[in-house]
């Protein structure tokens, strides 16, 4: 018996309705190609990120959520112009590390999930500039205000987003 | 083994799956057509999103088509009434501009230039864009069903927005003039300095290849230089921002767009160029002299003379036969026109003067004699058909004002 750091209620594991595990992501990705047309500061948010750490946390398993991660990172380099893999590698690891997590902390109040959020878009930011630049050969500009300011942009959208994505939770 | 592979299976998938996905990498960097390899993804994934992408561009553009063109029309009258003065004053404009053109025309056609036509467009609605601040492209509502290939240039009213990528069926994607890995040729408008436009990671872009001793300043115009097969020459791209010492010997000018790369809506995608050298409109053949000559600056307003003077200068150049020819080449002349147009002081055509005329005509002089057998029929008729172009005069000395009719006396 593994000793984790949450309660009974909080290592509960969560399904969702086909439906909803598949137009949710699709979703994300369609706001976050289109809304920059318009708004184009949206472009500092990663909605695809997002709910790639939330199926991975509510599922709480790790498998699950390497091959949300993929699939969802995936279908994220289709739609950019550089070779496929980047996301999806940056995306696979997040997905593990958050299902890893969600075993082991709360992650089910706002605070937690605020931190979480912060945490792996770091990780996913490092590691898409380390394929990108490594891999791939991309020249990519690294500038800290940037990521910081992205990073807490996106976990303060992270909070009422998550909260809005318990709806569609079913106990397994 | 199989008891570590148990044991570690959460990490083997991990790895298995990472593994697979660097290898794609791999595949997809080292081919060069990259396009290939990984198309039917793509195309699965753009075929996923577009629709939901088009759907909401229509509902977007059919509402505010139904507000904006029946029910808020306040103002319309006065804008309406704007318009049509803004009309005359380009109309103004545009024939200023259509004898330009027509000069220009005329003078390539003399000197053998091919000229780039942009022969059809195809307008396209922009959808969509990649959703990443590290891939600049957009997707637009045409396809291979509307004509479009890849590497066609995609530009707006303002100017170049990039060119298409990759084609689908029904959507394409294209790629910003401000992504890091595009290129575009371009070309300093007043200076005629060529370099290389590229993106920088950050979104902005740069003019490279231009030697740091060159004068470039701020407020250039950057125009497409048609070097890279896909812009046509003379679009316009943006002005120069900032200028900095480059790498090497090289400056690093920074170059706002002209086209709003950030709130592209409806753009023209070139499909189709065409080449071929410019047709004069007019069907004469035409000098280099001709050309120099309406150039020329008018003859300012006949003075009010004196009634007496005036019948005796009318009565002399037009009614003495041959001779005024000579005389035209000894001193400046001024005939009135059938068509009633201002008679002008004409000059020879000397390189000097003007020395983009110089390769049209081999020998100067050549051009000079040319004038003088239409100067007999000026003479001679009294009223030419085409007098302007036709009157060889000497250049009158630079603070001399030029001779109008009434000085021979």
């Amino acid at each position: 018996m593994p000793i984790t750091y949450t309660s009974r209620e909080q290592v509960e594991v969560y399904r969702f309705n086909p439906a909803a595990a598949i137009l949710i992501p699709l979703i994300a990705l369609f706001l976050q190609a289109f809304i920059p047309l318009r708004l184009h500061f949206f472009t500092i948010f990663d909605l695809p990120l997002l709910v790639v750490i939330f199926f991975s946390v509510a599922r709480r398993s790790q498998v699950s959520g390497m091959l949300t991660g993929a699939t969802i990172g995936l279908i994220q380099d289709s739609l950019t112009h550089q070779p496929i893999g980047i996301y999806g590698i940056a995306m696979t690891v997040v997905g593990h590390g958050a299902s890893s997590l969600g075993v082991k902390l709360d992650v089910e109040n706002a605070g937690s999930r605020f931190l979480v959020t912060l945490f792996f878009y770091g990780v996913h930011e490092v590691i898409y500039f380390a394929v990108a630049r490594g891999l791939v050969g991309l020249t990519l500009q690294w500038s800290w205000p940037h990521e910081l300011g992205s990073a807490l942009a996106n976990a303060v959208v992270a909070v009422p987003l998550f909260a809005l994505l318990d709806k569609f939770k079913q106990r397994a | 083994m199989e008891s570590v592979l148990g044991r570690y299976r959460n990490l083997t998938i991990l790895v298995g799956i990472l593994f697979l996905q660097v290898l794609g990498l791999a595949i997809q960097v080292k081919r060069s057509s990259e396009n290939e390899s990984s198309r039917l993804i793509r195309v699965w994934a753009v075929n996923a999103i577009t629709p939901f992408e088009k759907g909401i561009v229509w509902v977007q553009h059919g509402s505010s088509n139904l507000w904006h063109n029946y029910f808020y029309l306040r103002g319309v009258r006065q804008e309406n009434r704007d318009l049509r003065q803004q009309i005359q004053q380009m109309e103004i404009d545009r024939v200023r501009l259509s004898e330009d053109a027509n000069q220009a025309r005329r003078l390539q056609a003399l000197l053998g230039f091919k000229e780039q036509f942009i022969a059809r467009t195809v307008a396209a609605q922009v959808i969509g864009s990649s959703g990443s601040e590290q891939s600049r492209s957009v997707y637009i509502d045409k396809g291979a069903n509307s004509g479009l290939k890849p590497d066609m240039a995609v530009i707006t009213g303002d100017g170049v927005v990039g060119k298409t990528l990759r084609v689908f069926q029904s959507t394409s994607q294209v790629l910003l003039v401000n992504d890091q890995t595009s290129g575009v040729g371009a070309i300093l408008e007043k200076s005629r300095l060529q370099g290389i436009l590229r993106g920088t990671p950050a979104g902005e872009i740069v003019l490279e290849k231009v030697m740091s001793d060159q004068p470039v300043q701020l407020g250039d115009k950057v125009l497409t230089s048609g070097g890279d097969q896909i812009f046509p020459k003379g679009l316009p791209v943006g002005t120069v921002t900032k200028i900095s010492p480059g790498s090497e010997l090289f400056l690093s000018i920074r170059v706002k767009p002209a086209a709003d790369l950030s709130r592209l809506e409806e753009v023209l995608v070139i499909t189709q160029q065409e080449e071929k050298e410019p047709v004069a409109a007019d069907s004469a053949p035409l000098r280099a002299a001709d050309i120099l000559a309406e150039r020329l600056p008018k003859v300012p307003p006949k003075p009010v003379l004196d009634p007496n003077k005036q019948s005796a200068a009318a009565t002399t150049p037009a009614t003495t036969g041959a001779k005024p020819a000579a005389g035209a080449s000894t001193q400046p002349q001024l005939t009135k026109p059938a068509g009633g147009t201002p008679a002008r002081v004409m000059n020879t055509a000397s390189p000097k003067h003007n020395p983009a005329i110089a390769p049209a005509t081999e020998d100067p002089s050549k051009a000079a004699a040319g004038q003088e057998k239409p100067a007999q029929n000026a003479t001679t008729n009294a009223a030419p058909a085409n007098p302007p172009s036709t009157i060889p005069a000497p250049q009158p000395p630079p603070n001399q004002p030029p001779a109008s009719q009434d000085t021979p006396h």
